[in-house]
């Protein structure tokens, strides 16, 4: 059983879970092409949660400030690149696949940095008054989402807006029998480059290095003569600009979306946080897959189940890692 | 006068208001809104257990609220619209509720405040969800209108003149509508008083002890993690209560009016707004809401056809905009009066006038 648990461990741990998730799934399920489409959309789903959810993490971990707000980001992120694709309808009309690729850019850069802009507004003039102070942490969190909320409800209202989406990204393709849509292997791609920066800028950078430092020990970095406020602000903006860009992948995937989105997905991104283990990119990328996986998984096997699904997993793995699977050193 | 004194008069005062509301304002709206608030004080007040005098976040209170409505709900709905059916429905809804509180806080009240709030939102939205898939049982979207027991409808004389018709005083109808007003304020009356008791109990000491800090109230011997799932459990219990209490009042329970995450806001700004740590200060805050809720927007309404020449301004002066101010409102009052208008006015050692 040590053997087991000490080779286990070598292999990659709890990492190897969403692997075990899809191989047992391929038995239940019992039908190739339909599992390989599952799993598509599963893996393409958990790496947009994982843009959306990375911020959050990271955020906590560094400043311990849990910001419920966090998605208003991600409804904004989706807002704005619907405007903009809407704005861009000449281009994506246009045959030529460049101008395709152009509005696609335009309008992913366009959420991202809005979401730049109001991430450092909202860490200046919401979250620094109550830094170390958990409960009007969440208050004034959960305020500043209504009043964010309203503000998208009143600029775009209530009646679903519908998200264009360039031609090159529509339709599917189908391998082996089963169809896998093409925009789902471009999330799955967007999400995984991502990834590979936040990886390679936290792990191989001098700045990546403080913000590790930080979230394991912010005293002693601080000690050591290193604006932490600073560097913190700077993580902030990236997590509301990633949160942007998941929104804004998101909505091209759902094509029609409404202002609720944002509250919807917050759910689902606090229950990833939970399983990954606050503060760990890497905890937030596995809580993220296995979400992804399960709900598609379940969503298949049994639909009436689906709902409750996310909820049951976190009970699961909280009653076996009460602080998430891969939480960062505290 | 003291603070202290002058918030416990408003407070006495809105509950008399309350007493003698359906004879003090004769129209149908007046009587919802009176009700409203009664529901409104304790389920607000039962949060603030939680929030005010323990320092735990929850986002499940309106789940509990939702389990007690449902469960009386469903009982009505399926089985009969007798006394019976009315008290298994009722109790179920609590037992049901009291049973999850447990479950959830066992489970997670040992862990941070911050995991807590999130888990409870998590659970708070998986209820709403299942509560609108199953519509077999609960309705779904659409929700369930039912009968209540006969004494509670409208039609029903409860005191009759020589000529069998409804006897009048001060031009009211005893009526049905009457009977249910006042199981609907007796029982928040009752609820509210038990529940003064419990914070003036020793166990509210104890309860205010964790929340002031936690590590000492352990060191003095007291087991944090029983307490904290005991007052959540007791909180849940009155929230179910006041859930059934709604759902008998209305004859209709459904997502918007029982389960959805607007009343959680509500809930949470009423605290906020009325003062933490006060169950008097419960009592302010969900009045001042509940009335806003009714005749501000109508304000508001009026307010946006006055500028409907500017752009943007109608649609921020919009009726539905009212909770974008209101949210603005509640920032501003955790920045600067973090223990609202109770406790701020508690603090003080004398009130003008």
């Amino acid at each position: 059983m040590d053997q087991l648990s000490q080779t286990l461990g070598k292999m990659g741990g709890v990492f190897l879970l969403p692997l075990a998730v899809a191989l047992a799934a391929f038995v239940l399920i019992g039908a190739p092409s339909s599992w390989l489409t599952l799993t598509v959309a599963g893996l393409s789903m958990g790496m947009m949660i994982f843009l959306m959810a990375s911020g959050l993490s990271l955020v906590f971990g560094l400043m311990d400030v849990l910001n419920f707000g966090h998605s208003a980001f991600v409804s904004l992120g989706a807002f704005i690149a619907a405007s903009t694709l809407a704005a861009l309808s000449g281009w994506l009309g246009s045959p030529s696949v460049l101008l395709n690729i152009a509005a696609l850019l335009v309008a992913l850069m366009a959420a991202t940095a809005v979401g730049l802009v109001a991430g450092l507004f909202f860490e200046r003039v919401i979250i620094k008054p109550v830094y170390s102070d958990h409960l009007r942490q969440i208050l004034i969190t959960v305020g500043a989402l209504i009043v964010a909320e309203q503000l998208i409800l009143a600029i775009w209202g209530g009646t679903p807006t519908t998200v264009l989406r360039p031609e090159f990204l529509e339709g599917s393709w189908i391998v082996g029998g089963s169809s896998i849509q093409v925009y789902r292997v471009f999330a799955f791609g967007l999400g995984a480059l991502v990834y590979l920066a936040l990886y390679l800028a936290l792990n191989r950078t001098r700045i990546g290095l403080l913000i590790r430092a930080g979230v394991e020990n912010r005293e002693m970095v601080e000690s050591l003569g290193f604006r932490i406020d600073r560097l913190f602000i700077g993580v902030f903006m990236l997590g509301s600009a990633l949160a942007a860009l998941g929104g804004a992948m998101w909505a091209g995937y759902e094509t029609l979306i409404t202002p609720a989105l944002g509250g919807e997905m917050l759910v689902i991104v606090f229950i990833v946080v939970i399983i990954g283990g606050l503060g760990s990119i890497n905890g937030t990328l596995l809580g993220a897959i296995l979400v992804g996986l399960t709900s598609n998984y379940v969503g298949f096997l049994a639909p009436k189940v689906a709902l409750a699904s996310n909820m049951i997993l976190m009970i699961l793995i909280l009653l076996w890692r009460p602080s998430g699977l891969s939480p960062a050193v505290k | 006068m003291t603070g202290s004194k002058f918030i416990k008069t408003v407070v006495l005062l809105i509950w008399a208001a309350l007493l003698f509301a359906p004879f003090l304002f004769q129209d149908v709206r007046s009587i919802e809104v009176a009700a409203r608030i009664c529901i409104f004080i304790v389920l607000v007040a039962s949060y603030d257990l939680l929030i005010g005098y323990t320092g735990i976040v929850s986002f499940a209170h309106v789940m509990f609220f939702g389990m007690g409505a449902y469960g009386t709900a469903i009982a009505l709905d399926h089985i009969g619209n007798g006394w019976g059916p009315l008290a298994l429905g009722t109790l179920c809804g609590l037992v049901v509720a009291v049973a999850l509180a447990a479950l959830i806080g066992l489970l997670s009240l040992r862990v941070k405040a911050i995991f807590f709030a999130m888990i409870t939102l998590a659970a708070a939205s998986v209820m709403l969800v299942l509560a609108v898939q199953l519509s077999g049982f609960t309705g779904g979207e659409d929700g369930m209108t039912y009968r209540t027991p006969d004494l509670f409808k409208t039609a029903t004389k409860l005191w009759t003149d020589a000529d069998g018709k409804v006897v009048r005083i001060a031009d009211v109808k005893l009526n049905g509508k009457l009977a249910a007003y006042y199981m609907v304020f007796a029982v928040s009356a009752v609820l509210f008083w038990l529940m003064l008791r419990m914070v003036a109990s020793p166990v509210g000491t104890v309860l205010q002890a964790i929340r002031e800090n936690e590590a000492r109230a352990e060191g003095i011997g007291y087991r944090v993690v029983a307490y904290r799932t005991a007052v959540f459990c007791i909180a849940a219990a009155v929230a179910s209560l006041a859930g059934s209490v709604y759902a008998v009042w209305l004859k209709y329970t459904g997502p918007e009016t029982a389960l959805s995450f607007d009343i959680m806001i509500d809930i949470l700004l009423m605290v906020v707004i009325g003062g933490m740590g006060t169950l008097w200060g419960a009592a302010i805050g969900a009045t001042l809401l509940v009335l806003a809720q009714y005749y501000l927007r109508d304000l508001m309404g009026v307010a946006a056809e006055a500028v409907s020449g500017v752009p943007l301004l109608p649609d921020l002066l919009n009726p539905d905009r009212w909770l974008l101010w209101l949210g603005i409102c509640f920032i501003l009052l955790v920045y600067f009066f973090p223990r609202g208008i109770a406790g701020t006015a508690m603090a003080r050692r004398s009130v003008k006038g």
